[in-house]
């Protein structure tokens, strides 16, 4: 199988034309440099992503309050991970780090507060 | 009259750092002001990842980034003013605040830090043809709606502009259920970083459409669609290209301009090509005493920037506070041939300290050099795989490179083929 993608690893943005074969990156070509490889292996084997959103704070000082995977998840799980978190509220207080939602879609990451909200 | 060493006008990034490195600097009797209820400015709305890779090696959202700095300022006790409008600041420093619990208060500095950051450009500024119909924004008040407010603006979406706030915001609105049908750039490349046209349009297959425009808004009272078009290259529509796509949405990401009005009304040169002050190695103004840092100066693409840009502000105005400033003879800086501006637009002879100078091109250049002619000799010729406007360039040039031309009269930056 062969994919094109841009890799990102700086302005340059090379097209990248990666040769996959059972999984495996067989081939890269399109790079300017090893930067442009390790991308390319990274994205078409195992492509993660954090993923930011705010959840509806109850008794606090501001109305939402700011969210993040705590470490990146999979690519394809994004849309999973966002379902799960339609109609999640917390309460205030809130201190930045905080996990406020175990194991994401099952990848076992958690969902922490990137700000801190006090109790109105 | 409340007197103060130092007022720094914003508490965003640029006010944070400035007014944490003028404390270590050991200015004491200083204040921030900032006119909405909480401090970090733009970065709490942006809560998506990415910032603060340079200063702490590791990736933040924008809340984390500025709640540092926050709880750096509260722990050093200094003193910061919230939901509180500076009306006025003078030529000999004064600064006129408005908030509901002191009324209007007059207050003397000895210097003032510029901090205020920049806004959007709005529809105002784009003359397109069409309905004044709601459901056109700007891409940071979706992002404050959207993220602060938990409110949708809308549910079929375009985004005129690919800069980088309508690459993120074209993500956050797709992530909670809205459709993005297009992003729209009149340029035949996109401002925005490349991770983000990446990460926010290519993993959710939205459509990139370089070299298009909007020609018409339709809509009575609310946005119903609007017609875009391809232009030629001297960016004029070609008609028989247009299409209408049907949308209740626009979001506007073209462009963001300092917001330098208080500047102004204190006498502060501005630049007609960043629109923020003309300042010099300092990043004083020409009002002496006057010194500007961050997005009100020029729009930066990395907070981490901004930062540094903050410390350099605050060291220099601690200076100026205690009278230590040290001014050398001008020298002029020129961008030319592809280097669109420098900041700062000039320097002096024999300086104290390293000078950095930022700067961006005016277009893509692929395979070119950077060239810095100190009076007629090239003291740089870098070779750049990639120069692009969305990506702000910097040097650094050292004491010793000054010693070294001590009758240096001129510094000019340019792109050569070369």
């Amino acid at each position: 199988m062969q994919r094109e993608i841009t890799c990102i690893g700086c302005p340059m943005g090379c097209n990248l034309i990666v040769q996959i074969e059972n999984g495996e990156v067989v081939n890269v070509s399109g790079n300017s440099c090893k930067i442009g490889i390790d991308h390319a292996k990274k994205e078409c084997t195992n492509p993660t992503r954090i993923v930011t959103t705010t959840f509806p704070v109850l008794n606090g000082i501001y109305p939402r309050v700011a969210v993040k995977t705590a470490e990146a998840i999979p690519k394809y799980k994004i849309e999973e991970c966002m379902k799960a978190l339609k109609d999640v509220a917390v309460t205030a207080p809130i201190s930045r780090g905080d996990i406020l939602f175990r194991n994401i879609v099952q990848t076992g990451i958690n969902i922490v507060a990137t700000q801190s909200v006090a109790k109105k | 009259m409340e007197a103060y060493d130092l007022i720094i006008i914003g508490g965003g990034p640029a006010g944070l750092g400035a007014a944490l490195e003028a404390k270590r600097q050991g200015i004491t009797n200083l204040l921030v002001i900032d006119r909405e209820p909480r401090l970090g400015g733009i970065l709490m709305q942006c809560i998506h990842n990415g910032f603060g890779l340079h200063t702490f090696k590791e990736e933040l959202t924008g809340p984390e980034y500025a709640e540092r700095f926050i709880e750096e300022v509260v722990k050093e006790k200094i003193p910061y003013w919230l939901n509180t409008m500076v009306l006025d600041i003078t030529e000999d420093k004064k600064v006129y605040a408005l908030n509901a619990e002191k009324g209007l208060v007059e207050l003397q500095a000895k210097a003032i830090i510029l901090a205020m950051g920049c806004r959007e450009r709005p529809r105002g500024a784009l003359m397109i043809p069409g309905a004044r119909c709601s459901g056109i924004l700007t891409a940071g008040a979706a992002q404050k709606l959207v993220n602060m407010k938990g409110y949708m603006p809308g549910r079929k979406v375009v985004v005129l502009g690919s800069g980088d706030i309508g690459l993120i915001m074209a993500r956050r609105m797709t992530l909670e259920g809205a459709k993005v049908e297009a992003v729209v750039e009149l340029l035949p490349y996109s401002s925005g970083l490349k991770r983000n046209i990446v990460q926010c349009l290519e993993d959710y297959g939205i459509p990139l459409k370089l070299s298009h425009t909007v020609i018409k808004i339709h809509g009575k009272d609310r946005l119903q669609g609007v017609t875009i078009a391809q232009v030629d290259d001297k960016r004029q529509p070609i008609m028989d290209t247009q299409r209408y796509i049907p949308c209740d949405t626009l979001l506007l990401s073209v462009g963001l301009l300092p917001e330098n009005e208080l500047s102004r009304k204190a006498g502060v040169e501005l630049s007609s090509i960043t629109w923020g002050p003309i300042v010099g190695p300092h990043l004083e103004t020409n009002i002496p005493g006057i010194f500007a840092c961050g997005n009100v100066l020029h729009v930066h693409d990395l907070v981490d920037n901004v930062t540094l840009e903050s410390y350099e502000a605050a060291k220099h105005a601690a200076e100026f506070i205690k009278g230590e400033q040290v001014k050398g003879e001008a020298v002029l800086v020129t961008a030319t041939e592809g280097v669109r501006y420098t900041v700062p637009q000039f320097v002096e002879n024999e300086p104290k300290a390293p000078i950095t100078m930022r700067f961006r091109v005016d277009n893509v250049y692929r395979n070119k050099y950077l060239a810095v002619y100190f009076d007629e000799e090239r003291i740089v010729h870098k070779k750049k795989r990639i120069l692009t406007p969305g990506e702000m360039e910097e040097l650094t040039f050292s004491t010793e490179l000054f010693k070294k031309h001590p009758k240096l009269t001129s510094i000019t930056f340019k792109v050569e083929r070369s």
